[in-house]
């Protein structure tokens, strides 16, 4: 971190500072074939895991502003995600690559697991470890999401925002277009605020 | 229900669908249900349901539960079409969205609005856990499992497969 910190003072123009980083294109497809692989639950935690905290790829902060990009755009964020970064360094390439290697491992688990579905699902012990599974993915979604608020913006419209859509989300569960329709606009209104 | 479907009908399906999936495609799942069990009847409720659970308990992206709805509907050919359908147009969307959001990076406006975008997002994140927590945990022991998780992951550098491993195999033997 600490190499990375020093890039970022020297460019201190650049408003969402990168951490210097360069990998291969095998890199990059590896990395997405393991999150796809391992990424039980979810793949929103083992995203940031990987890219954030293993391999320095991204900064929290800009994981958290690519996600919240994918989560506007139609389509699912995590695979909108894999294509904004594979284009950020690889450009079409890019993109494909980190998208067919999300992909590639789950699709085929997957379709091997319908074909079996209908004998082992019957087992009590595979239900009891699926459900037991649930609970540890539900943890990781959490800490996901707690990391990602410890390196929030401090400021009180910001926390009120995401207590807002937490509440209305989470505990109401209101459809996520509405809390978006109407907790976007809020959130812009503050965060325009504090930047006169 | 035993004629394969139009491959064409999955994927003009799909690629509609597409367009509509702000938020992912566990948002849409009623609406597949409303449109593949109820309207088209290319499957049953159940059929349906039991999809749902198997693509959630599989490793990968959400978006993962099309792929098998279109293998119930036209098999291994059904499941890439609708898959790459599902994600085609989205994806093309945030391709070239992402390039266009790029070049405004010094932007004010596009720093205000991305500054208001990630406040939502964590709201988001977090309220996911929350309703994983909720639909998981059956008991005490399944709401100690998912706090420990919750606490490991955040302050140590642990690998999850570990506490999904340890969880795995305590349920499989009735412990949990």
């Amino acid at each position: 971190m600490t190499s990375g910190k020093c890039y970022r003072n020297a460019m201190d123009t650049v408003t969402t500072p990168s951490i210097q980083t360069s990998f291969t294109r095998k890199e990059l497809f590896f990395c997405f074939l393991y999150m796809g692989l391992v990424s039980f639950g979810g793949v929103l935690p083992w995203a940031r895991r990987e890219l954030v905290d293993q391999r320095k790829w991204l900064t929290s902060e800009e994981f958290t502003e690519m996600l919240s990009l994918g989560q506007i755009l139609p389509g699912p964020n995590v695979v909108n995600l894999s294509i904004m970064f594979g284009a950020r360094h690889y450009g079409a390439t890019g993109s494909i690559l980190a998208f067919s290697g999300l992909m590639l491992a789950p699709l085929v688990i997957l379709l091997a697991l319908a074909n079996l579905y209908g004998s082992f699902s019957h087992y009590e012990a595979v239900q009891h470890a699926v459900r037991a599974t649930a609970s540890v993915s539900a943890g990781l979604m959490l800490a996901a999401g707690l990391n990602m608020l410890a390196k929030m913006r401090k400021a009180w419209g910001d926390r009120l925002v995401t207590l807002t859509a937490f509440t209305g989300s989470g505990l109401l569960a209101l459809p996520l277009l509405l809390v978006l329709a109407v907790m976007i606009p809020v959130s812009i209104l503050f965060s325009w605020r504090s930047h006169r | 229900m035993n004629n394969s479907r139009g491959l064409g009908e999955i994927c003009g399906y799909f690629l509609v669908l597409s367009m509509i999936a702000v938020g992912g495609a566990n948002v849409v799942i009623p609406e597949m249900h409303h449109q593949l069990v109820e309207l088209r009847g290319w499957m049953s409720s159940g059929d349906f349901v039991s999809l749902v659970a198997l693509s959630q308990a599989a490793p990968g992206p959400n978006v993962l539960i099309v792929s098998l709805l279109g293998w119930k509907v036209a098999g291994i050919p059904g499941a890439l079409v609708a898959t790459f359908a599902m994600c085609l147009p989205s994806s093309l969307t945030a391709y070239f969205f992402s390039g266009f959001w790029r070049r405004f990076q010094q932007a004010p406006w596009r720093i205000v609005v991305q500054g208001g975008l990630v406040p939502v997002t964590v709201g988001l994140v977090l309220a996911s856990g929350f309703v994983l927590a909720h639909e998981a945990d059956s008991n005490w022991i399944a709401y100690c499992i998912t706090a420990l998780t919750a606490v490991l992951t955040w302050r140590t550098n642990l690998n999850p497969l570990w506490m999904l491993g340890a969880a795995a195999i305590g349920g499989a033997f009735g412990l949990i």
